[in-house]
């Protein structure tokens, strides 16, 4: 099965956005659905007073990790060895489906199960895995879903967010034989579990994620709500892990830290269902854990963006994003969409991704809910500006920004300016000002023409004051 | 006590009364206020769309008309915060900016925090909807956010409009959703912003609002255009002109042209 999809279409948010929005209904509904999420993960950080507390020491531990991170690497494969563990480095995507399909051939694997990775989806690996005669199958049950439909998933903890019941319904109609126009959820989940179960049993290996390594053990941490990964990984015998380099903490410690604070921001669960720990393969089995950079490094280098790396992929910043709730997350065209995918996405190619830091209103709110205190919404505007001197945005807003700053640096321009505007527009014909050049006025009158600026008011009535002083002294010193 | 008067640009042309208002209430309280006239903007739209190139010299300029003043107070959370938040990369360091910026205030802050003002008399027996302008909100702290569970800041806005005898204020479901303004964002994504603000119009009038209120005019911009199209009588009014004494226009327009 292909996902022509992974390939995401060329980025362009607004009109993606236009195109969710045109079904208003839809939007609206995929907005509210977001909303009681974001809402639960306000209850639940409420009902730890130490909140704020534990978002402080989480970005303080993700800073110290960043600064240190080769010898916690290093730490972390010597411990993760010790345990038996065969550690490999990536240095970007293709690399890391290299060593991936290599260790499957090796085990002469056909069938894979794979539980959550937005690594995995970073790397495009199932497409590659399916072009060598892999055939690959999404454990997660959003995942499994939008697989069938050979789409990418438009959320990193929803990936099915954005469909309905009646749309899983079709689908399983579709690739399960579930009765047409069933859309009870109990039904069709006990069909994918069925489904999913065969599946199971017939994978060769199981490829999960990880959430947290741990340095000084070596171990590594996958949470999930279905057992997907505790099931996909028991049965077979060779278990791969794949994780950015970021995922390290440096000690078991910490990650109390960053459980507590990971579910209660995703999804407003004290906890993830199953938080499993991996030290070491099981006995007469394997585990592969495969280290990537892919443009990491870089994004470390850069005091702009550093902070970037603290994420640990909770969806927060999606579910509060007021423009990710109205525009769908496959709006964005890019692995990880939301706030911090409009990071993330053109700090890998620039170019195709231009549009994504312009789509946001800079309200900042995805900046307040990161549990680990990225500074998202600084980012996305420092993002224009890098986008502004590779001149990748657009010219005629390269130009329009030029002529409005050498007016606003002429007084006498920007009064008259304003003044023509004032006197001119209310006279002209609606259509004049009301056409499809207009983007403002499609939905919105503009604002009202006042006969005078306040420049020219407060003139008016310093001088009415000058000329009333003598009076007013007077007055003062009676 | 000398106040530099800092006006957005666009309140300056488009909403005059929003800024005399600002002067009135200020000097209520005995401020001797200046409008320097040689200010324009603070280069924000430039800033915002990536073009800090031409954003320099407005922030040099900035310097140079406000860098005299005792204080300087601005009818706007999203310009002060430009200048607060985004001046650095101009000022690298540079005293004279470092000063500035701890002298420059959005009007409430400005009241509550240096002002010391606890109440304004006056009276507003309205139905009051009051929209939190995310930049004052979240970039100057001018209330607390609901993101945030540290609840101790006094919301600075509330706060001074509480005192007014009558004042009602009517119950959000999202208190502090983002309007969808933005900036250039309001153009660039037109969908996205008017389905934002129209989602919080359909808020306020659920909840009864019949004035709708924020310390920033763009955000209240940005929603009276959509209230007039659909022809709603929602009087539209900044927080100032409720402060300084002004009643609502219930009929459209209800903000901009002089009194």
């Amino acid at each position: 099965m292909s996902h022509p999809s992974h390939q995401p279409h060329s980025g362009d948010h607004p009109k993606a956005a236009s195109a969710f929005i045109a079904d208003q209904e839809r939007a609206q509904w995929h907005d509210k659905a977001l909303w009681f999420i974001r809402e639960k993960r306000d209850r639940a950080a409420a009902s730890l007073p130490e909140w704020e507390t534990l978002r402080e020491h989480a970005a303080a531990i993700k800073a110290h990790t960043i600064a240190n991170l080769p010898q916690y690497l290093e730490q972390f494969e010597a411990n993760a060895q010790r345990m038996g563990v065969k550690v490999h480095w990536a240095s970007n995507a293709v690399e890391h489906n290299k060593i991936v399909l290599g260790i499957l051939q090796q085990h002469n694997v056909k069938k894979v199960v794979k539980s959550k990775s937005m690594l995995t989806e970073e790397c495009h690996l199932n497409p590659y895995l399916e072009q060598n005669g892999i055939e690959v199958i999404d454990t997660d049950l959003g995942e499994r879903i939008v697989q069938m439909r050979e789409e990418p998933p438009s959320h990193i903890v929803l990936p099915a967010i954005h469909l309905k019941k009646q749309d899983v319904g079709d689908t399983f109609h579709k690739h399960l034989g579930t009765n047409a126009g069933a859309d009870d959820p109990q039904y069709l989940t006990e069909a994918a579990r069925g489904h999913l179960r065969e599946k199971f049993m017939a994978g060769h290996a199981g490829i999960t994620g990880v959430n947290f390594a741990v340095a000084e053990s070596g171990g590594i941490v996958v949470c999930t709500n279905e057992g997907n990964a505790d099931l996909g990984v028991a049965l077979p015998p060779v278990h791969i892990a794949c994780m950015g380099i970021e995922k390290l903490i440096p000690r078991a410690a910490d990650l109390g830290v960053f459980v507590r604070l990971l579910a209660r921001s995703a999804t407003g669960q004290p906890i993830t269902t199953y938080t499993s720990h991996f030290h070491g393969p099981r006995p007469g089995c394997e585990l592969h854990i495969v280290l990537v950079d892919n443009g990491r490094s870089e994004v470390r280098e850069s005091d702009d963006f550093r902070l970037s790396l603290n994420c640990i992929r909770c969806g927060a910043c999606m579910n509060t994003c007021p423009v990710y709730r109205r525009s769908g997350g496959h709006s964005y065209g890019s692995t990880v969409p939301g706030p911090i995918g409009s990071i993330l996405a053109p700090a890998l190619d620039p170019e195709k991704h231009k549009s994504l830091p312009f789509a946001c209103s800079l309200c900042g709110s995805c900046t307040d809910v990161c549990p680990v205190k990225i500074d998202l919404h600084h980012q996305l505007l420092t993002f224009r500006r890098e986008l502004a001197l590779k001149n990748l945005i657009p010219l005629t807003k390269r130009i329009s920004m030029k002529l409005l700053s050498f007016v606003l640096m002429r007084p006498w321009m920007f009064s008259l300016g304003g003044k023509l505007m004032r006197m001119i527009v209310p006279k002209l014909p609606r259509m004049f000002i009301y056409n499809g050049m207009n983007a403002w006025g499609k939905q919105r009158e503009l604002p009202p023409m006042p006969p005078q600026s306040f420049r020219e008011l407060y003139s008016i009535r310093k001088h009415v004051a000058a000329h009333n002083r003598p009076n007013t002294l007077k007055g003062n010193t009676q | 006590m000398k106040v530099g008067l800092f006006i957005p640009c666009y309140v300056d042309q488009l909403y005059p009364d929003v800024a005399m208002a600002t002067v009135e209430v200020l000097e209520r309280f005995g401020i001797e206020v200046e409008f320097p006239t040689a200010q324009t903007c603070c280069g924000q739209p430039m800033a915002n769309s990536g073009c800090t190139g031409d954003t320099r010299p407005l922030a040099e300029a900035f310097l140079r008309i406000f860098g005299a003043y005792d204080y300087v107070v601005c009818p706007s959370g999203s310009c002060v915060s430009m200048v607060r938040n985004h001046y650095e990369e101009y000022f690298h360091e540079n005293p004279a900016f470092e000063t500035l910026k701890k002298r420059t205030f959005e009007l409430c802050e400005f009241l509550v925090d240096v002002l010391q003002v606890k109440n304004i008399a006056g009276s507003f027996p309205h139905n009051v909807g009051l929209h939190q302008s995310c930049h004052g909100l979240r970039e100057l702290h001018l209330g607390p956010p609901t993101e945030l569970m540290n609840r101790g800041t006094p919301n600075k806005v509330k706060q001074l409009l509480e005192g007014l005898d009558g004042i009602k204020f009517m119950p959000l479901t999202r208190p502090d959703e983002c309007c969808g303004f933005g900036g250039t964002f309001a153009v660039a994504e037109e969908a996205v912003s008017c389905m934002m603000g129209q989602d919080r119009l359909d808020d306020h009038e659920k909840a009864g609002t019949q004035v709708l209120t924020a310390a920033d005019m763009s955000c209240l911009m940005h929603l009276e255009g959509l209230l007039r199209r659909r022809g709603k009588k929602v009087a539209v009014m900044h927080v100032a002109q409720i402060l300084a004494g002004r009643a609502p226009d219930f009929g459209v327009p209800a903000t901009g042209g002089a009194r």
